[in-house]
């Protein structure tokens, strides 16, 4: 058989954890390979080992049947192994090209040369429909985008084998349609992928094999045309998952949250958000599904705090808050689960129990003349991570820079429903979870409707937003393209006014 | 008043020269995520080594011996700053104590090795750098008389290192990945981009920048090594933030500081400024700054992985 990554008995330790526990994994040549397990499994962990990154504690790699030894990305790069990270490895203020031909420049008289590479990078950008502009700065532009980058910044180095660590988790339904063509070119030119995902749907529609891992131990490698979602499910879990949801009828109230004619300013020309009225009622849950970068974001931030609206209101139970600060409106009951975990939601050097107090640090139990309360700090974390079962090596003493990317999300939206908050800005908040967390987060949010809270849920996920959402508002170039109830509507509908197309209009 | 101008503008430059190269040495190390507070004592390094070593050759060779002062006070700044590369690049050291540290080496050295060297603390040179008439430009009226008249060679050195590292900064790869370096090491890393070297080349240019600012400090304006810096570094470090970390912002913020000590120092005898009380003129450049760096704090250029070293394990 031949194999063209063979890993063979890899472990690695972390303090208090051994995220590979012995783990052996063989990809052949030319086949899409797909690695599942739970949040904190040892996925990102082992591909790290294999680009490089880390070196294993023990345990050897064997490439295109030779052994060898990769000690840093370089050697990886030249050994023709690319990686996309989970969380982007890109310089906020480096346009798109120097970030693509870092370490690789093309250089003309001394110079690196931003023309023929910008150029190059369009090329790639238009070949596999990845819609990149090469000039903009990376802070400009969306979490989808940054992605996108990433990927050119793969194809660019020529790499033949190419890890893909939870791509898809950010991208919109028809991104990740683009991407399974992208991928499946690749193949054609004779790549090998490996790809990380929690999605068993994109696995079995892409992959051919796939090799479940959990608590860094490998339960077993089968092949994609012998399985069923529910399966893998199990296989990953080690119990059987309910996929379907037990919702209630939903009981609206009063309304909590009106947006009036409210107006954001896009940043360097984007569509910003136009005269845009919504009302979110106690009791509820209001999807906001929409292509991204349609006026999203500005619509986020403007709710929370984080920028100033252009124009019109914003009401929380009748009273304008557009000029309060961040912290006045969380005193008001106002919470957000950020689209970006690092950049809005953890501080990632704090520890876990640090990073759940950041809200609330100055005011009683976790604190008292002026003096933080360590132990009540502490028992409030332990009892979070155990509800939403955050784990890491280290407990609540671990850095949240050392949690795996679905911890790092399960402790944000943790910190963020346990606060009881009477209107949850949801944006994404089962991004980069597993099938089992997934269920959970789901569950709780809709126990927080139950209880008369009301949900803002933002999500790419057309699923998520049709499973969760009592009514579902679309938005396309910063405007409301209408509102439906979610049982009667279905994908179709809303895609069709994704695209800006009103209601009915269709037909 | 244009004459008074056109009187302090020699001075005026002279004073911002030191300033904007040692500030500019700065801007390679922070722009690289490495702190430099031993400025000063680079600076100083620079000050003695380019001193001791003139003194020892002047008799010599009359016509050379300023330049051969000026180019091993590089050297020496530039070795001395290997020091502290070693502790914040490979050992992980606290970046702003390793600089308080590269202070208080230098000054506790320089003093040590003049009072054994020469029997006393100071280190005299016999004939500095001369001023120079550019014929033809120093013709042109106006900017002539203020740039081209009375200048020194150092100055245009210095001018054409800054258009240099401009250049390197922002045109080539290395400036590239020094940058990577600064904003997000994680990310030139798994660029393939060593992390460690890039911040190395940084550090030890930033010695031998700041080496050579002291050195021509000493040629030009003051004439004798006297164990003391005088601040002239950490006002090139509050320059590099008040330029925020740009080498054009570090211009003016040193022309800035180096016009207004210039009046500060000679208010005493013109007879317009003499009436301001002499401390006022002293504090104003760095009331001024302090104001500008508490206006231009939120929107801080400053590099997003400063101070933090290097730990390939994290993520
Ligand atoms: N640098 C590190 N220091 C300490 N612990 C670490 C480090 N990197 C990973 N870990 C721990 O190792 C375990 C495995 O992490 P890894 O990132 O490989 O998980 P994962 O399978 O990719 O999970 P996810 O699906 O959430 O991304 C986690 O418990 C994590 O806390
Ligand atoms: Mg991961």
């Amino acid at each position: 058989m031949d194999y063209i990554v063979e890993m063979n008995n890899i472990r690695k330790e972390f303090p208090g954890i051994v995220a590979c526990d012995d783990i052996d994994f063989q990809v052949k040549k030319g086949e899409i390979h797909a690695l599942l397990g739970e949040n904190g499994a040892g996925k990102s962990t082992l591909m790290n080992i294999l680009f490089g990154l880390y070196q294993p504690d023990s345990g050897s790699i064997v490439l295109r049947g030779k052994k060898t030894n990769i000690a840093n990305p370089n050697i990886a790069n030249d050994l023709g192994i690319g990686m996309v990270h989970q969380h982007f490895k890109l310089v906020h203020n480096f346009t798109v090209t120097e970030n693509i031909i870092l370490g690789l420049e093309p250089t003309r008289a001394l110079m690196v040369d931003t023309r023929s590479a910008s150029s190059r990078i369009r090329e790639l950008s238009k070949r596999y429909n990845l819609n990149v502009n090469p000039d903009a700065k990376i802070e400009d532009v969306s979490v989808g985008m940054q992605q996108r980058v990433e990927i050119i910044k793969m194809l660019y180095r020529d790499a033949e084998i190419l890890i893909f660590d939870e791509p898809t988790a950010v991208l919109t339904p028809q991104e990740v349609q683009e991407l399974t063509k992208i991928m499946h070119s690749l193949i054609d030119e004779g790549k090998t992928i490996i790809l990380i995902t929690h999605k068993l749907r994109e696995i079995m529609s892409i992959a051919d094999r796939c090799t479940v891992i959990r608590w860094g131990k490998v339960i077993g490698t089968v092949s994609v045309s012998e399985t069923s979602e529910e399966k893998l499910a199990e296989m990953m879990v080690g119990r059987k998952v309910i996929f379907d949801l037990d919702k209630k009828e939903a009981r609206p109230k009063e309304e909590i949250l009106s947006l009036e004619k409210l107006t954001v300013n896009g940043k360097d020309g984007g569509h910003g958000l136009k005269s845009f009225s919504l009302g979110v009622k106690c009791g509820e849950i209001v999807g906001l599904a929409g292509v991204d970068g349609n006026g999203q974001s500005e619509l986020i931030e403007a709710v929370i705090g984080l920028r100033k609206p252009d124009g019109g209101k914003i009401l929380l139970h009748g009273e304008d808050i557009s000029n309060l600060s961040i912290r006045e409106r969380i005193e008001k009951g106002v919470a957000h689960i950020p689209e970006d975990r690092h950049k809005h939601g953890l501080v990632l050097d704090y520890t876990v129990q640090e990073n759940f107090i950041l809200k609330n640090y100055y005011q009683p139990p976790f604190s008292a003349r002026g003096l933080l309360n360590w132990d009540t700090i502490y028992e409030h974390a332990e009892r979070v991570i155990k509800d939403f079962d955050v784990r890491s090596g280290q407990g609540v003493e671990a850095s949240a820079r050392s949690l795996s990317g679905g911890n790092q999300q399960k402790a944000i939206v943790g910190r963020e429903i346990d606060g009881n908050p009477d209107l949850l800005v949801a944006v994404q908040p089962t991004r980069g979870l597993d099938v089992g967390a997934i269920e959970y987060i789901h569950q709780r949010l809709l126990e927080q409707r139950d209880q008369g809270k009301a949900v803002l849920l933002i999500s790419l996920e057309l699923d998520e937003i049709l499973d969760l959402s009592d009514r579902i508002a679309v938005i396309y170039n910063g405007e409301l393209v209408g509102i439906v109830d979610a049982d009667e509507t279905d994908e179709n509908e809303i895609g069709l006014m994704m695209a800006g197309g009103k209601r009915g209009a269709a037909v | 008043m244009v004459d008074l101008i056109y009187q302090l503008f020699p001075y005026a430059i002279a004073f911002t020269i030191p300033l904007l190269l040692t500030s500019l040495g700065g801007l390679f190390s922070e722009r690289s995520g490495v702190i430099n507070i031993g400025l000063e004592g680079l600076m100083l390094m620079g000050m003695f080594v380019g001193a001791f070593t003139i003194s020892q050759t002047e008799a010599a060779n009359p016509g050379t011996a300023v330049w051969i002062g000026l180019l091993s006070a590089a050297v020496f700044g530039a070795i001395f700053a290997l020091l502290h590369a070693f502790a914040c690049v490979t050992l992980n050291a606290n970046q702003v104590i390793s600089g308080i540290a590269i202070n208080m080496i230098a000054s506790a050295v320089t003093v040590y090795l003049a009072r054994f060297l020469t029997g006393s603390g100071n280190v005299q040179i016999i004939r500095g750098l001369s001023r120079q008439t550019i014929p033809l430009l120093s013709d042109i009226p106006v900017l002539g008389r203020l740039f081209f008249t009375q200048s020194y060679a150092t100055t245009w050195l210095v001018l054409f290192i800054l258009a240099a590292a401009t250049f390197l900064l922002y045109k080539t790869k290395f400036g590239l990945r020094l940058r990577a370096c600064g904003e997000h090491p994680h990310a030139a890393d798994s660029a393939g981009v060593n992390v460690y070297l890039m911040r190395y080349m940084a550090v030890i240019i930033s010695g031998a920048c700041a080496g050579l600012g002291g050195a021509i400090f000493i040629v030009t304006l003051s004439g004798e090594f006297n164990g003391t810096a005088a601040g002239l570094g950490f006002l090139a470090l509050a320059a590099l933030i008040f330029g925020q970390w740009k080498p054009w912002g570090i211009l003016a913020a040193t022309f800035f500081f180096g016009f207004a000590s210039t009046i500060a120092n000679v208010s005493q005898v013109i007879p317009t400024l003499a009436q301001i009380p002499g401390i006022y003129l002293k504090t104003f450049p760095y009331v001024v700054t302090l104001i500008a760096l508490v206006l231009s704090s939120k929107s801080s250029q400053a590099p997003k992985a400063i101070g933090e070293p290097y730990d390939k394990g994290k993520r």
